[in-house]
Formats: structure tokens, C-alpha cells, sequence
């Protein structure tokens, strides 16, 4: 792999950077592999990663029906935090974000990483209760969190509209110093590269349209480029889970809906954190390049189709005018939607399957960008050793039938 | 200066109304009719900004929407501000004040252009995933430095003082475009008597005809454009909405019009007869046909430094020269690929000024327009192309060389010319983007060299859009299209009589994107694709190399159409630079996905009135007036303004709490529950309806009682309770928490349309239509007494959970004996607007009783201290009827499958040790523990730690002389009596002792007298 650094770049000027190498190869696929993921967006990618890197296990295939991290990798709003209310989750999603934390070097990528904090919105007395019952128990559980005061918020967000003239007045708020947000091109990209340097082969533009089995014990998968062997194959496709699980002959607790999400032209720097509000119902941060990045929830019914419902846009920015009155002469510039899946409880499956050798990592709904590097990491081991890492264990299938659910819908309700 | 590029006669502007205006701190005048652009071109302005990677000076290249460079900062007051608005289109006001939106210290003598030129070299596309790496502690100064560099326009600091609003349209036809195409559908459909809607996003409706060279019936083509909007206008179905962009086209027609109704007068909205007016409107139309009438964006040629000023697309200059009697510059040379774009230099022509040379790309060319060139004896230059230009802040010359296309070489020698302008033209690519908002992929026709709209169910694309561009063909498949359209509305159209133009003969254009360079593209000095992005060829080609090659990762990569045109001007070319690079065509490159906003659109207008006040507006009962006479402070619950306390004097929160509370456990206090969801249910399988929707069973519930009930969701959490009431047998009243009304309501017609329709039961919001005033206390039944004398308020007629109908204060009334409090209790209702009046009747009689209001905080703790829970608090989505000890609520032999019952069997639900609602006790009795604490079994606090629970509810009861607690608690039933702590975030613990959650009067003999 060519080491990227700036004195690669002045190099590399000097010879107009004719000498590049590729980021990943585009190789025909072999006829069997150790492992199949299927799925080639960040959670994929970063599967096939840590897989060759962790565990040793190189003669790995990513296989993605479009181009690398072209699904919810590259449609999602990057809000990183690992602030989650329930132990289960929240040592899932810190367990991401210490890996977040290292990830640029580690894929000597810049993914861009942004510590600038996470600041969640309370607007009545219950939601208050929330997040003070929430800060308290990422503080036991070691996850840094504060709970603010309509004093503090207003130091850090000067901008946002703290009065008491608003329709729901701020009252206080949850804030994580170590969340914020990623370039998510970037994370697809740093593990596509990492990967390939291990040996992985990133198979583009090839479907799976099936998955063969004998008996009760996968084979591997049929795709539009032919059959491909593996005794381990694992699928995270999002959105798409529920297709991919019929073809393998079970279901999946998951419903798949619209999110939609947009941006405004780019602006001057003028928001320096992520700012979210459940009861308004909605978030927005601002990139490096400048626009103004805005979401909320999740379109009502379900569908394929990567749009969604124009009032659901308008109700969101209505929301952000709400709290930042002097964005209402900012101008929107696009909105694009993606197709999450989502499940019961608001918490992911990482699962062995009724089908031997079949694994499944899903149903990260409206949330998973931020798990991306620690699903991938769990989800290799579990494909590894064939049974699930201890952090992926409570995320099993089996707890829709056991009861056991994790509901992270209640006090930490904010989606992303 | 004083517009030394302004044109003696001619244009559409009107030279009798001069406007001032100040663009970067000086001074200008133009005329009514300019665009900021026009005017700045006609003030001869060259430098409008810099671009944001490499602080090149940038210049005007469009016309219209597709303007990459002229972005600029409007507003004269700060409130004002508007960001990013596009020169192009932004008409001309008197008093207008801009700026460039990037340069420093401004765009003229830009300090960052040194590092831009220096360092440019060392910003390939994608250099920032290379570097910055480390150390990773200096990543957040990296970053901070990136963030400054980017962004165009900033956000003004004030609120918006304008306003926005929308209006709901239903029409037959929608046209979109009012060139020549648009202008003919829309009138043909129109004299069907069909509703048209006819849209165009420019000041002035009339397309391409309002610069067109031809003539229409022998008159200039602006002409007739005059004559149909002059007719429309007497038609009275028909709406013409200038100024008006259709923004996004959604699924079933549904297409967004975005109006902007005062931006061409001032940055903020004039009053009109003392009336504030709208600043935009957002027109939601519902379309029967939508007819897509928007023409072509022309692309320009890649050449190396193709964005000195002075550069422009072929089709703007003409614009520039006949629609605003604007030249801009002196000396000319065009580059083309095709005949259409010799307008250009024939209107240059005409316009008094040297046309240097035609270079077209061209071996042969031939046509109707190259002949008039040749008639003027303009020198053409065959076979060529502008390979590179000259110059700094302005074009001072360019070289033109022969090139092989195929082959993708300069193929002879180079020859530079001195001229100051240039305008190139490499084709037209119709404008597909809003066929592709509804998911519809363009495709690729060889024929004309561009993306046509794909196919959308109840949309036909006429004129440029699909490729019949020339005026005769415009007019034709308009026409033919309106009429289509309206007889598929159910109209007949007369056939529009099609006025006469002359057949103008073109050659055929050829493929060109890319122009060479003699130095490889790599090497070569930058072409620029996407200018506002600073995405060059070479960039593109790089992607390429390191393996970005699905289109997709190339504009990801590079940052091609991701600015504010969203690649009107660059992305085809782009598209055909990266196909070049993969060896493969254009259409297996295929497009990105436009998505709306065709244009940006504001917040604001999208938000329309919905904010502040309107912003969910606020809901109020019957009694809302006297609780604020009588100082209440609110809380707000769900969507309502509840009366939280009723402070008297200068008592505190506390204070009067306490004051609250005694009064209703010693004698008598009143709430106003009005905000409790009510749902009507009626039908002759309402009864059932409820045994399925609850947990508890309904089937023995007798006219004239009431029962509380439970409702699970599927996987047998609690989402709501709440009392319901037999009415009759075939009718309920139910009621629901304050802010789960809606949702519940929605909850039930979901179960009831997609699972059981075949249950006869019908549901009715009557939450504002019944005002509810609870008196509690052992003086309840007194005080009604006094108001009442047609219902028996006795022990023995009138139970506990009964309601009765009759007559209070004189009014009709149905009376609840239910509790909340556990206190002897009365829930009147009675219909709203007589609230005031019972509620005022009780307080006459009540006031010997010392009659006391009290709020949603002394009714929490009241029902703490009973151990009652309230949905949302004691609940979060994950709590079990059992949980909750309510185990008395659940039928588990109910013979049909209720919401939940299969979830409630699961192992895990029937677990012991699953969080249950306990009372805690402080150990300082003194002590009200935070809510939302969450609970420890060791007092040694280590991190991290298990967590067994959290409080719920916490208060002070003067009844019980003590703080007391509600919480879940794992295994909490089986720890009664054990000490569990509370650590705090200030580093204290707490302690406590788990009780039963209720605190008070257990047996229930209080509300049983
Ligand atoms: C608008 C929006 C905003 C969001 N905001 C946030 C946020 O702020 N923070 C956050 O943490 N999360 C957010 N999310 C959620 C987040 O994007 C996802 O949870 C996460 O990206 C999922 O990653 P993934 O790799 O599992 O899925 P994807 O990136 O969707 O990858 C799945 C891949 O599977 C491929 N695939 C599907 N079917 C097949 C097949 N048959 N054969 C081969 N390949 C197939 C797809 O093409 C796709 O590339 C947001 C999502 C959306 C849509």
C-alpha cells in the first residue's frame, strides 16, 4: 500500500501526480473464499478489515451490487457519539468510538474525524429526566457526558435561539465532548484501502441474488457475476437485510423506511458542534465544507425507494428555524434519502442465523454510521470464531424470541 | 464608470428608470430589467469572486441558473443578509448592495491567491484524506483551518424578519418553462378550458425567445411570447407564476413551486398597503400532467485556464448583448463544436464589436448560421478549438490550435490570438432534473449529444428538454403536448394554429467535452470542470487512476456538482472526461442523481408560517384564561400549556405544592384535566375492540361504569392508560395520557384498518370537545352536592368507578367517580364552552371548603404517594404490565389474542428479575433524590459499574412528612427493605431503602367512602 502523508503529496507534485497508485484493485472474483461479506458499505468494509487485519483472514470477498459505501454510508448525516442509554448499547457504540478515535492512523486515512461534541435538547421536564437519567448512566458506564444549563448551551451554540419565546423554550441538554462527526466517504474509502492492502477483494458492481445452501449450512452466494463459494458469509446490507434474509429462507424483525436528509449551500463557519432536538425533531451540524448538514426522522411507511415524502422536509426545517431563526435566509441546497432498517427495540442485530455459517449485522437503523469501525470489529470476530464477540451477544436474533429486547426508544430516543 | 458596456439601443431593459446600486463598496448604476449580473457586466466588473480552493479571480460564465462563479452576499442590513444569491438570477433594485462572497482582503487583491497558486499543487482532489494525519492531536487546527477556508456566503446574525407561506394547488396542467415550447403547451391546454399553471423561474416570461434572432409570424419572437401570455392572462383557469421555480417534482405529480414574490424589489419583503407581503410562497401543486418545458443548459468547453473572466458560454453572451443591451468586452473569439452557438458571434456582430475568429471543432462546418458568419466575413477557424487562455484578472488572449478529437491530441500548430472575451460551446444538455427527482434516470441519446428525461408516469417532456430545440420543432411539440395533456384531463382542445417560423438548417455538432492540450492533462495548466469546486480535468482524471471509477465516486472524490449550481454547468463534462479516462462511453459512465432543489430554496420558505406560534401550535383549555388570572405557571405537556402550580403571594414551587397537597388530602382541591385524551368508540364491536386493544377485559363492563385500562404495545410494553366508560352497549368514552391522544387514536384505526376490519366500530377525537374538572377530597361529594340535583352522589348509588349523566351548575354533565389522587373524587365533564361557568359555580360554593386549584406537580405527587404511574415517566418503551406490578390489569384468559399477549409469554418478559416499579425511601428523610439518578447496590462508587435501576419520581409529601421516590429497580419486588445508593455527578451518594411504591392509604379506603 503507498504510505499517504504530506511529504507524499510534495512528492507526488513534483511529478504531477501521474504516479498514484489505485486505492483498491478491481479484481474478477475467485471461485471460493473463506469469507463472503456481502455489502460494501462502512459496517462491510470495516468487517473485511478488521478480518484480514485481526484475524488473519485474508481470502476475504466484499460484495456490493453498486459502488463501495454508495448505500447509507454515503447518505448519512456522520453524527458520531456513543452516549447511548443501555449498557448493552453503550458499550457497543464506545467500544466504536475509542476505535474512532485512532482510525486515521490506523488506516493511514484521513477519515476526518471531528471531536467538536454532540449536544442533545431538552424542551420539557420529562425530557430533562431523560437526560439526566442518561448523562448518569454513561457516566457509571465511563462514557463521558455533562448535562447543561441553558447558560452553558448558550455559550457553546451562541447562535441557537435559547429565549423563552420559542414554541418549546430549551430547558438544558445532554453533551458528549468526545462525539461529532466523520467524513463518510472517507470511512468507506480507509477500510476499501485498508482491506485491499491485506489482500481482500472488493468485488463492485456484483449482486447477490442468492445464497445457496445445503441443508441447513450456506455455500456460498449466487450473484449476478456467477456463483461464489464460502463456508462464512456475512451480510450486512442494511436497508436491503430483509430481501437478503428471504433469500436465505427466514425473516428478519425489521422494517425498512425512508430517512431523508439535506443539506444548505456552504457557509461560512458559523456552527461549531452538533446540535439535536427530539422533541422539534431535528439535528443539524455543519461539514467542513460548510453546509449546513440537517435531518430528523424517519419517513412513516415503508419502501425501497431512496426518496421520501417532501413533508417530512418541511416539518424538519421548520424545526431548525425554530431554533435558529437566522438560518430561516438560508438557503437549502439538496435532499437525498436512504432506506434504514429498522428493528423493534432501536438496537442492531449481529447474529448467527438459522442457516449454519450465515451471519447476519443489521437493523442499525437510522444510527449505524457511528457504530461503523466497532460493528465491523465485532462483527469479524464473530465470523472469525463462529460464535459472537461478547459485545455483539446480547445483539442476537434470539431476543426477539426470548423478550430480551435492548429498547434504546425510550430515554435516548434521539435517533442517529 | 459608468457602464461603458451598455449597448446605445436595444435590450429589454428600460433605460427610463436608472438604478443605483454598490457591489463590493462601489458604486454602480444600471437599469430596470438587469440582473445584478447584466449590470455588473454593463459597469464592465470583471472579477465577482474567487474560488474557494485556489482563490482564482473568477468571472460571469452564465446567464441563468446554471452560474457557478457569481455568487454573491446580498443584503444592506444585517437582518437582511441574504447568502449566496446568484447573480444571474437576481433582478436589479434600486439600492441593491452585494459583495463577493470569498477573496481577502477582497476579490481584486485576494492575499490567499498566492498560497492558491503556490500550494495548488499540492491540493490534488482528495489531498486531505492523505494528510493531516499527524499528529493526530493537530488534526482539530487542521480543521479549523479547512472549515475557514470553505463556504461561500455567511448567515446573517439576526432573525429573519420576513415571512413565508404556501398555498395547496390542484391543476390539470402543469407547465413547466415558458420558453417557446412551455408557452405553446400551455396554451393550447389552456383554451380547453383545462387549469393551467404555467411556471418559469426568470423575471420575464419567454424562454429563449426573448434573445431569439428569429422571427415569429414575421415579428421579433418576443413578440408573440407577449401575445399568448396577453391571452392567457384573460383566461380565467389559468395561473402564470413568473419569478416561480418548481423546485422539486415529487412522486404523483406533486411538484414544488417556489415563488419568490418581493426578491426582485428589496433584500427585505416592502409593505404593501400597509401590509406586510409574503417574501416567498411555496405553491404545493398537485399536477394531473405535468408538462416539462425547461429547455437546455449549454456546456462549456475544457481548456486549460477556461476560467480567466471572460469567459462564457455562447448562448449567455447572446443573452447578455440582446436581452440587456450588455456587451462584455470588446473583442471576441468563439470556440464551438456546433452551429447554434454562431449566434453569438453574429449578435457580437451586430453589436458593433470585433468577432476575433470562430474556432469550431468542426473539419466541415456548414449551416444557415455558419453562412451568415461567412457572409460577414468572420474569420472561421475549422478543425480547432481554444486550447488554453491568457491572462490574469481578465482573457487578454488565447491559443487556438487544430485537434484530432478522436484521438484526443492537438494535431498542428498553435496560434494565439489577442482578444478579451471568450465564449465557447460545447452542446446542450437538457435540463433533466426534475424528471430525476421522482427516480426517473436520464438517458443518453447519441443523437444529441445529451440526458433526456426518463420516463414519468403523467409527465412529457417538449421543446430543448428532449432534444427539439429549434424554434419550429418547439412550437410544434408543445403545442401538440398542451392538447394531449388536457384531453387526458378530460378536455377537448381546439387545435392551436402554429405561428410561422422559418426552418433554420443546422450542421451537425460534434462530440466535444475535454478540449486537448499539448501537454498531457495531468500537466497541463488546469481545466477547469467544475469552477466553483475547483474540480479540474486533471482532477478528474486522477480519481480515475486510484480507482474511482463509478461516477458516483468521481463526484464524491473531486467534489464535481456538489456546489451551489449542483453541476448544471460541469457535470456532463465531467461525466465525459471520466468515461474518456475509463475507455468507455458516455452512458455506461451514466449520471449521478440530480435531487431536489432544482434551485436552492430558503429555509424559510419551506418552513413557511409554520414556526414559533404556529410551530405546533399550542393547545389550550376551556379554563386556560382563569388560570392565568389566578397566576398559574405552566407546564407544557404534549402539545399543551397545563397549569404546573398555583403560586400564591410570593410562595415558592414548594411552598405551594405543599400547600396544594394538604389541601386536597384535608378537604377539597380542584384540577382541570380537559387535557386527557377522549376517543369516542362506537359500533356494534366497540366492546371488543377494547378487549383486543387492552390488556384487561371489557366484556362485563355494565352501561354506567367505568373501568381503568392498559394498553401494551406489540411487544407487550406499556404505552398508555387511562379510564374508559360504558356509555351504552354499543358506545365508550375512552380516555388517554395528555400527550399519547394522538398517537393512540392513531394507534387504533392502524389495528383496527389493517387487522381487523372486519370489526364494526368507528373512532372519534372528543378531547377539545368535553371539558374535565376533577374535585378530590374528602369534601368532594359535599361541594357537588351543592351544584347537583338530579344524581345521587350516595356511597351506595354512586360506586366508585360509575359515572352518571345529569346536571351540574345547571349544565349537562357526565360525572366520573374515578381517582388519580386516591382521594373521594369526582371528574366533571361537561361540554367545553360551559367550563368556565361550572368551574366558577364549584369555586362560589367552594370557597367555605377552602376550595384549592392545584397543577400538574401536586397532582404527580398525589398519585406518587398512591404509587400510581404515569405513562412516559414510570415507562419507557421497555416496562411490562407486570413490571409495573399491575399484574391485576392483565387478562391473560381473554379468548382473543389482545395487542401484547403474545410478547408478555416470552422467557424474558416472564423473568423475576426484570426492572419493577418500587418506592424509595431516602435515608434523609429531608432529601429529594434527583430524578433520573440512576441506582447502585455498593456504596464504594468504581467505574464503570452496574447499574440496577433509576428514580422515576421524586418529591417532598407533607402527607407522609418525608421525600419519598418511585423507581425501577431490577428484582425490585424481592429487595424490599434493602439500601440501595445513588451516586451523583458532583461526586455524592445517596442512599435509600426499597419500599412498596405505595405510600399511602393501601387498602384504598379514602376514594372507597
Ligand atoms: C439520511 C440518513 C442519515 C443518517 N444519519 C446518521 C447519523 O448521523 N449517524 C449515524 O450514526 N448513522 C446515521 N444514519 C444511519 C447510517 O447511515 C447507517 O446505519 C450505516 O451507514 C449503515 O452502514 P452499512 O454499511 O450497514 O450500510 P450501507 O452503507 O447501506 O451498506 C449496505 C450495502 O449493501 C449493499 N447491498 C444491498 N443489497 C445487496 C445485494 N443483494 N448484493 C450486494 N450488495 C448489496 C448496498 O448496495 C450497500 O452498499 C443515517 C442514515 C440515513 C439514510
Amino acid at each position: 500500500m503507498q504510505h499517504y502523508s504530506g511529504f507524499g503529496l510534495v512528492k507526488h507534485a513534483l511529478t504531477y501526480h501521474e504516479n498514484w497508485q489505485r486505492a483498491w484493485r478491481n479484481p474478477t472474483p475467485k471461485k471460493k473464499y473463506d469469507v463472503i461479506v456481502v455489502g460494501g458499505g462502512g459496517h462491510g468494509l470495516a468487517t473485511a478489515y478488521y478480518l484480514a487485519k485481526e484475524h488473519g483472514i485474508t481470502n476475504v470477498a466484499v460484495v456490493e451490487k453498486g459502488w463501495l459505501g454508495g448505500g447509507n454510508t454515503a447518505r448519512n448525516t456522520t453524527i458520531v457519539r456513543s452516549n447511548y442509554l443501555w449498557d448493552e448499547a453503550a458499550w457497543l457504540y464506545e467500544h466504536a468510538m475509542k476505535l474512532w478515535e485512532g482510525l486515521s492512523q490506523d488506516l493511514n486515512y484521513n477519515v476526518m474525524y471531528s471531536q467538536r461534541g454532540v449536544m442533545n435538547l431538552g424542551h420539557t421536564l420529562q425530557d430533562m429526566r431523560d437526560i439526566h437519567r442518561r448523562v448518569n448512566a454513561n457516566r457509571l458506564n465511563g462514557i463521558d457526558g455533562e448535562v447543561l444549563d441553558i447558560k452553558q448551551i448558550q455559550e457553546i451554540v451562541p447562535i441557537m435561539d435559547c429565549s423563552k419565546h420559542t414554541r418549546y423554550p430549551i430547558m438544558g441538554a445532554s453533551w458528549q465532548p468526545r462525539g461529532g462527526v466523520a467524513r463518510h466517504d472517507a470511512v468507506a474509502w480507509g477500510f476499501a484501502r485498508g482491506a485491499d492492502a491485506l489482500g481482500v477483494d472488493m468485488l463492485q458492481q456484483t449482486e447477490v441474488t442468492g445464497i445457496r445452501k445445503s441443508g441447513n449450512k450456506v455455500l456460498g452466494v449466487e450473484t449476478t457475476r456467477g456463483f461464489i463459494a464460502a463456508d462464512t458469509v456475512g451480510v450486512v446490507t442494511a436497508g436491503n437485510s430483509g430481501v437478503l434474509a428471504k433469500m436465505a429462507g427466514f425473516q428478519l424483525p425489521i422494517e425498512s423506511h425512508p430517512l431523508q436528509a439535506l443539506v444548505s449551500e456552504p457557509m461560512k463557519p458559523i456552527l461549531d458542534t452538533v446540535v439535536m432536538s427530539n422533541k422539534v425533531h431535528g439535528y443539524v451540524s455543519q461539514s467542513d465544507k460548510g453546509d449546513l448538514v440537517i435531518g430528523a426522522g424517519i419517513d412513516g411507511y415503508n419502501g425501497y425507494g431512496q426518496r421520501g415524502s417532501y413533508s417530512t422536509i418541511e416539518h424538519t426545517l421548520q424545526a431548525i428555524v425554530e431554533l435558529f431563526p437566522m438560518f430561516s435566509r438560508v438557503r437549502m441546497n439538496r435532499q437525498w434519502g436512504g432506506i434504514v432498517d429498522t428493528c423493534p427495540d432501536a438496537c442492531p442485530i449481529i447474529s448467527a442465523t438459522p442457516v449454519g455459517g450465515l451471519f447476519f449485522n443489521c437493523g442499525w437503523g437510522t444510527g449505524g454510521f457511528k457504530a461503523t469501525p466497532g460493528s465491523g470489529n465485532v462483527f469479524a470476530a464473530t465470523l472469525a470464531a463462529g460464535k459472537p464477540h461478547p459485545l455483539a451477544a446480547p445483539f442476537s436474533i434470539d431476543r426477539f424470541i426470548s423478550g430480551k429486547l435492548i429498547d434504546e426508544h425510550g430515554a435516548a430516543g434521539v435517533a442517529h | 464608470m459608468s457602464q461603458q458596456n451598455r449597448l446605445g439601443t436595444g435590450g429589454r431593459i428600460d433605460r427610463s428608470r436608472p438604478l443605483r446600486f454598490t457591489f463590493n463598496g462601489v458604486d454602480y448604476q444600471g437599469f430596470a430589467g438587469d440582473t445584478l449580473a447584466s449590470a455588473l457586466l454593463a459597469n464592465g466588473v470583471d472579477v465577482v469572486n474567487r474560488s474557494f480552493k485556489y482563490s482564482r479571480p473568477r468571472g460571469i460564465v452564465a446567464a441563468g441558473a446554471e452560474e457557478p462563479n457569481a455568487i454573491v452576499q446580498l443584503g444592506a442590513s444585517e437582518a437582511a443578509q441574504v447568502p449566496n444569491v446568484r447573480a444571474t438570477q437576481q433582478a436589479l433594485y434600486g439600492g441593491l448592495v452585494a459583495a463577493s462572497t470569498n477573496g481577502w482582503p477582497n476579490v481584486d487583491r485576494d492575499l490567499m491567491g498566492v498560497i492558491g497558486s503556490v500550494g495548488g499543487k499540492f491540493m490534488p482532489p482528495g489531498f486531505y484524506y492523505k494528510t493531516f494525519m499527524a499528529p493526530a492531536s493537530l488534526w482539530p487546527k487542521y480543521e479549523k483551518y479547512i472549515r475557514k477556508a470553505a463556504g461561500l456566503g455567511r448567515v446573517p446574525k439576526e432573525a429573519d424578519p420576513d415571512i413565508y407561506d404556501h398555498i395547496n394547488r390542484h391543476c390539470d396542467v402543469l407547465v413547466i418553462g415558458a420558453g417557446p415550447a412551455g408557452l405553446a403547451a400551455a396554451l393550447a391546454a389552456a383554451r380547453s378550458g383545462a387549469r393551467v399553471i404555467l411556471c418559469d423561474e426568470q423575471e420575464e416570461m419567454g424562454g429563449s425567445l426573448l434573445d431569439s434572432r428569429e422571427l415569429v409570424d414575421g415579428r421579433p419572437a418576443s413578440a408573440w411570447a407577449a401575445a399568448v401570455l396577453a391571452e392567457l392572462a384573460t383566461l380565467p383557469e389559468v395561473l402564470v407564476l413568473p419569478r416561480t421555480t418548481a423546485n422539486g417534482y415529487h412522486d404523483h405529480n406533486f411538484v414544488t413551486l417556489h415563488e419568490r414574490r418581493t426578491e426582485h424589489l428589496a433584500d427585505l419583503a416592502p409593505s404593501l398597503n400597509g401590509r406586510r407581503q409574503v417574501r416567498a410562497r411555496m405553491h404545493r401543486v398537485r399536477a394531473g400532467e405535468v408538462i416539462l418545458a425547461t429547455g437546455t443548459h449549454e456546456r462549456p468547453l475544457v481548456f486549460s485556464n477556461n476560467d480567466v473572466p471572460g469567459n462564457l458560454v455562447a448562448g449567455a453572451v447572446s443573452t447578455y448583448i440582446r436581452r440587456y443591451a450588455v456587451v462584455p468586452g470588446r473583442r471576441l473569439v468563439l470556440s464551438t463544436a456546433n452551429d447554434h452557438a454562431y449566434r453569438a458571434a453574429l449578435d457580437w456582430h451586430d453589436a458593433g464589436r470585433e468577432v476575433v475568429a470562430i474556432v469550431d471543432a468542426r473539419e466541415h462546418p456548414e449551416g444557415d448560421l455558419v453562412n451568415e458568419a461567412r457572409a460577414r466575413n468572420i474569420r472561421i477557424i475549422p478543425g480547432s478549438a481554444v486550447i488554453e487562455a491568457q491572462g490574469k484578472k481578465r482573457v487578454s488572449a488565447v491559443q487556438v490550435a487544430r485537434i484530432d478529437i478522436g484521438g484526443f491530441k492537438v494535431a498542428g500548430r498553435v496560434e494565439t490570438l489577442a482578444c478579451d472575451t471568450i465564449a465557447t460551446s460545447g452542446g446542450y444538455s437538457p435540463v433533466v432534473h426534475l424528471a430525476a427527482h421522482t427516480g426517473a434516470r436520464p438517458e443518453w441519446r447519441d443523437d444529441i449529444l445529451g440526458f433526456v428525461p426518463g420516463k414519468v408516469p403523467g409527465m412529457t417532456p417538449v421543446g430543448g428538454v428532449h432534444g427539439k430545440g429549434a424554434l419550429i420543432e418547439a412550437l410544434a411539440d408543445g403545442a401538440a403536448a398542451g392538447t394531449a395533456a388536457a384531453q387526458r384531463t378530460g378536455f377537448t382542445a381546439p387545435a392551436v394554429e402554429l405561428p410561422k417560423v422559418a426552418k433554420v438548417r443546422e450542421g451537425k455538432a460534434a462530440a466535444l467535452y475535454q478540449v486537448p492540450h499539448v501537454k498531457p492533462a495531468m500537466r497541463a495548466p488546469k481545466q477547469f470542470v467544475d469552477p466553483q469546486n475547483d474540480v479540474t480535468a486533471a482532477g478528474i482524471e486522477l480519481a480515475t487512476r486510484e480507482g474511482f471509477e463509478s461516477i458516483e465516486h468521481v463526484k464524491r472524490y473531486t467534489g464535481m456538482g456538489f456546489g451551489t449550481d449542483q453541476g448544471k454547468l460541469g457535470n456532463i463534462n465531467g461525466m465525459a472526461i471520466a468515461a474518456r479516462c475509463l475507455k468507455q462511453t458516455i452512458p455506461q459512465t451514466g449520471t449521478t442523481v440530480f435531487r431536489p432543489n432544482y434551485t436552492p430554496v430558503t429555509f424559510g420558505a419551506i418552513a413557511g408560517r409554520n414556526c414559533r406560534e404556529f410551530f405546533d401550535p399550542r393547545r389550550f383549555t376551556a379554563l386556560h384564561a382563569w388560570h392565568v388570572e389566578h397566576g398559574a405557571k405552566f407546564e407544557e405537556v404534549g402539545q399543551w400549556m397545563r397549569p404546573w402550580y398555583f403560586p400564591r403571594g410570593n410562595e415558592s414551587m414548594h411552598e405551594a405544592v405543599q400547600r396544594e397537597c394538604r389541601a386536597v388530602r384535608e378537604s377539597v382541591g380542584i384540577l382541570d384535566a380537559s387535557t386527557l385524551g377522549k376517543i369516542e368508540i362506537q359500533g356494534k364491536d366497540a366492546r371488543e375492540f377494547l378487549n383486543r386493544l387492552y390488556t384487561n377485559a371489557w366484556t362485563k363492563l355494565d352501561v354506567g361504569k367505568c373501568r381503568y385500562g392498559l394498553m401494551c404495545k406489540d411487544d407487550g410494553m406499556v404505552m398508555d392508560d387511562g379510564v374508559t366508560a360504558c356509555i351504552a352497549e354499543n358506545h365508550f368514552h375512552m380516555t388517554t395520557t395528555t400527550g399519547g391522544a394522538a398517537a393512540v387514536l392513531d394507534w387504533m384505526e392502524l389495528w383496527h384498518q389493517t387487522e381487523w376490519p372486519e370489526l364494526e366500530v368507528y373512532f372519534n377525537s372528543v378531547t377539545d370537545h368535553w371539558a374535565a374538572m376533577a374535585i378530590n377530597g374528602p369534601n368532594a361529594r359535599k361541594l357537588l352536592a351543592e351544584l347537583t340535583d338530579d344524581i345521587d352522589l350516595s356511597g351506595e348509588n354512586f360506586k366508585f368507578m360509575d359515572w352518571r349523566a345529569g346536571t351540574v351548575a345547571g349544565v349537562p354533565a357526565r360525572v366520573y367517580r374515578i381517582s388519580f389522587t386516591g382521594e373521594l373524587s369526582f371528574e366533571i365533564n361537561v361540554q367545553a364552552n360551559h367550563a368556565l361557568h361550572v368551574w366558577q359555580a364549584l369555586f362560589d360554593k367552594g370557597e367555605k371548603y377552602g376550595l384549592t386549584p392545584y397543577g400538574t406537580e401536586t397532582m404527580h405527587v398525589l398519585r406518587a404517594e398512591k404509587g400510581f404511574i404515569i405513562v412516559g415517566q414510570e415507562t419507557d418503551g421497555s416496562m411490562t404490565p407486570e413490571d409495573l406490578g399491575m399484574q391485576w390489569c392483565v387478562g391473560y384468559k381473554k379468548p382473543f389474542s389482545w395487542i401484547g399477549r403474545r410478547a408478555l409469554t416470552r422467557p424474558d418478559t416472564k423473568r423475576e428479575d426484570r426492572k419493577q416499579l418500587v418506592g424509595l425511601k431516602p435515608l434523609d428523610p429531608q432529601l429529594v433524590l434527583d430524578e433520573g439518578a440512576q441506582i447502585v447496590l455498593e456504596k464504594e462508587i468504581r467505574i464503570p459499574m452496574p447499574m440496577v435501576g433509576h428514580v422515576t419520581s421524586s418529591y417532598f409529601s407533607p402527607t407522609l412528612g418525608h421525600a419519598f421516590a418511585l423507581a425501577v429497580v431490577k428484582g425490585g419486588s424481592q429487595r424490599m427493605g434493602q439500601t440501595v445508593y445513588l451516586p451523583m455527578a458532583d461526586g455524592r451518594v445517596h442512599a435509600a431503602e426499597v419500599v412498596s411504591p405505595v405510600f399511602y392509604d393501601a387498602e384504598g379506603a379514602r376514594q372507597h367512602v
